[in-house]
């Protein structure tokens, strides 16, 4: 049994790592939180180019085709270092959507934009409060031309295109492409719980749209691009639940109060194991993912599901407690604790809150009515 | 990333797999199958019996303790071996609870500290389960601060005096010898003052007497010292060494592999399945969803992270920290399944008549054994501790007691 990355795996993440220590220190996550900028594009033109985001996209189509265990190892280290980039709407979503049913023009047009970092993605799908839902989509295409409103959307404003859920004439929910440039798209900025990660409404009036995929099909291809992206997003989450907890203890370790370190106190040591054990059960949740994406296993449903609310529990776990080691001061803007926990909640909630997955995993291991 | 063995993984699982299949008594598969929480349910036969005769068969095939050396009576495999001959016994290895003490943390400690000729001697009998080993660490006063022990061995010439009490001792009435930690010295501190010995458990002075358990059970016991003599060749390691003997004992403890603790998540998620609720099959329902998904996703946890620990054996490194988790959280989710489980009975829940209660009183027993989960072999607290100061690297709890004299110690009793 080798249930582990392998040495070249491994390194891959060692020389990413010490590439975002340079190249994403927190003070340019900082820039771009005060900047309208939706993402940093030099970090992501940089690391397009080395073909890091572009792992599991294949050469044919300008990736580096190496897979999907790569793939997961850069996106653990982007949730480290919260890397302002595109990976949720465009890495993980709009390029899974094209590779598993756009046409042979769709992707010869788009993937390798996507892969150079040229152009950006995303997925335009909810539409108001609650879970989406296949009767919560009221987006329709009639001749072509969408008339939807989709918020929030995630790198709405920077992206080139949007995959679209909408009904078509039939009104079967079916996937389609729009180009984010035309003027029959309105696109406003709206302020969220993270805004390292930037995202907007989209206002689609008769846009000009093409379909993805066969009719019909658009919440079936939903579904499975889903589990492959709440793998790939549980990575990004022990990432930042993993810095979360090292700077939890490097605080406890260097505070003083009632004449020693907090770190020596029951109290902080025990919340900071319960920290480290939620960490380590999403860890090998999200190993198992990664295996099960890898080698498209039918047990991904019900391991993409298990790594997704592993790593949110693990997430939000580490990102409250650190701030909660980290006391008052942890309550500052000037110190990063806050910048975790918003990551850790806007996570949790970019693919489908727990209750969504939460269902999806037991309707998947469900044993067979007696 | 694979689950494959390596070709001489393969090699080895499919020896052990041929000599189970024509040994094991497969007359007690389905009782063994029904057996949890080391209550074994065989019919027509005692179990110790059983258990016995199944490790004598192991051992004259050199299966019965594998980790060790051959000439203890081992049979001289790999850490990763070991583990695969587990996965192949699996449900008749529940026959070996009797032994576990003594292979698992006894053995270990004779095998570090006792002379050769004694390792000779007594090793391959603890093996082949021809005698039981219990061990005598816990007092009434000293549970996870051990150290604070107060049995005490004076010395008599050749020989020791032992009086005093141990608690807790698993399967002392059934063993032939005992591993013993006492105080030779109280004017020390209290670490330097302890040493340890292995003493004949039939010897004048030992009584055992069983603890009735809040569940009715009795596994565990007290054994009471009255003047037992202890030979002083019986000694592990220098006198006021006895903590770092203890120390051998109780790293072997930690060492098992995680992922094999219960957890009654499967028992729940199948009785999820089949009881119904107004609306339907109480999985169904969204509450029940959401317990039952936070629960599923600890227990794959723990699965996949001892298949990590797997991983590093299988290439010949030592398990990583993921190791350490196992018990801390499969001892808290039994006890939160059990209560889920009984709250989905409603009034049912209370009934603990197996005749009359949901699922047999599966979860009931389940309910009124959890607490001791969390409390043998290191509690909840004391392994929050292990993992804060060896993994996270926090800094050691201040010891007030830590370089006074064992008999200056403040002590909450009278005595």
């Amino acid at each position: 049994m080798h249930f582990d990355f392998s040495d070249e795996q491994k390194a891959l993440r060692d020389s990413f790592r010490r590439n975002l220590e340079k190249n994403c220190p927190i003070s340019s996550v900082r820039a771009i939180i005060d900047s309208a900028a939706g993402h940093d594009a030099a970090l992501w033109r940089n690391l397009s180019q080395g073909g890091f985001l572009a792992a599991a996209i294949p050469e044919a189509f300008g990736g580096a085709g190496a897979g999907y265990l790569e793939l997961c190892v850069v996106a653990e280290e982007c949730g480290r270092a919260l890397a302002p980039l595109p990976t949720v709407s465009s890495v993980y979503q709009a390029t899974e959507f094209l590779l598993a049913a756009g046409s042979a023009a769709q992707k010869a047009a788009w993937l390798p934009k996507l892969a150079s970092g040229g152009a950006i993605g995303t997925l335009a799908l909810a539409e108001r409060p609650g879970e989406t839902t296949p009767s919560s989509i009221e987006a329709r295409v009639v001749g072509g031309r969408l008339t939807a409103i989709k918020i929030p959307v995630a790198d709405g404003m920077a992206a080139d295109i949007a995959l679209v859920l909408a009904r078509d004439e039939r009104n079967a929910l079916s996937l389609f492409l729009a180009r984010l440039s035309q003027a029959e798209v309105e696109r406003t900025p709206v302020k969220t719980i993270d805004p390292s990660r930037k995202h907007a409404r989209l206002v689609f009036n008769r846009a000009e749209v093409e379909p993805v995929g066969e009719p019909g099909q658009g919440w079936k291809l939903l579904e499975a691009i889903r589990d492959r992206a709440a793998v790939l997003v549980a990575f990004e989450q022990i990432g930042g639940a993993d810095r979360a907890l090292t700077m939890a203890r490097d605080y406890a370790l260097q505070r003083f109060a009632f004449g020693r370190q907090i770190g020596s106190f029951q109290a902080i040591k025990h919340m900071l194991v319960d920290m480290y054990v939620s960490l380590e059960l999403a860890r090998s949740n999200c190993y198992f993912g990664a295996w099960a994406l890898s080698a498209n296993s039918e047990s991904l449903p019900a391991a993409a599901a298990r790594a997704r609310l592993a790593a949110t529990a693990a997430y939000q776990l580490c990102s409250t407690n650190n701030i909660q080691v980290h006391g008052g001061m942890g309550f500052t803007w000037e110190f990063d604790c806050h910048l975790y926990y918003r990551r850790s909640n806007y996570l949790a909630l970019a693919l489908g809150g727990p209750a969504l997955w939460e269902s999806r995993l037991i309707g998947q291991i469900r044993p067979a009515a007696a | 990333m694979n689950f494959d063995d390596t070709p001489q993984e393969a090699k080895f699982r499919a020896r052990a797999a041929a000599w189970l299949a024509v040994n094991v008594p497969r007359e007690f598969e389905a009782g063994l199958n029904a057996s949890a929480y080391g209550k074994l349910q065989l019919e027509g036969v005692d179990p110790l019996v059983a258990a016995r005769r199944w490790q004598k068969r192991k051992s004259e095939a050199g299966w019965a303790a594998p980790l060790w050396p051959k000439e203890y009576g081992g049979g001289g495999v790999s850490p990763i071996e070991r583990v695969i001959w587990a996965q192949e016994e699996g449900t008749y290895s529940k026959l070996s609870g009797p032994f576990i003490i003594g292979l698992g943390m006894c053995g270990p400690t004779v095998m570090a500290w006792a002379s050769e000729e004694q390792k000779r001697t007594l090793l391959p009998k603890l093996a082949s389960g021809e005698q039981i080993w219990c061990q005598l660490f816990s007092e009434p006063v000293a549970g996870s601060d051990l150290a604070g022990i107060r049995t005490r061995a004076e010395r008599q010439g050749d020989e020791w005096v032992i009086n005093g009490q141990k608690i807790w001792t698993s399967g002392a009435r059934d063993a032939d010898w005992g591993l013993l930690i006492t105080r030779t010295d109280p004017s020390v501190a209290k670490h330097r003052g302890l040493t340890m010995f292995f003493l004949d458990m039939h010897s004048p002075g030992v009584e055992i007497r069983p603890i009735r358990q809040m569940n009715e059970d009795a596994g565990f016991n007290e054994v009471f010292f009255a003047n037992v003599i202890v030979p002083d060749r019986q000694r592990l390691g220098a006198v006021g060494q006895g903590w770092t003997v203890a120390l051998t004992t109780l790293m072997n403890e930690r060492m098992s592999i995680g992922g094999g603790m219960p957890t009654g998540f499967p028992e729940l998620l199948e009785f999820c399945a089949r009881m119904q609720t107004e609306s339907g099959a109480a999985i169904d329902d969204p509450h029940v969803r959401s317990r039952l998904a936070s629960f599923a996703v600890r227990a794959s946890g723990l699965q996949y992270s001892a298949w990590r620990t797997i991983s590093a054996l299988s290439r010949g490194e030592q398990p990583g920290p993921e190791n350490s988790i196992g018990k801390l959280v499969a001892g808290a989710m039994m006890q939160d399944i059990a209560k889920f489980a009984l709250s989905l009975e409603g009034e049912a829940g209370l009934i603990l008549d197996p005749e009359l209660a949901p699922d047999r009183a599966r979860f009931q027993a389940m309910l009124l054994r959890s607490p001791a989960t969390r409390i043998e072999g290191g509690s909840d607290e004391i392994l929050r501790n292990i993992i804060a100061e060896r993994v996270l690297g926090l800094p050691a709890d201040i010891r007030v007691d830590k370089d006074l004299p064992f008999d200056k110690i403040p002590r909450g009793d009278p005595h």
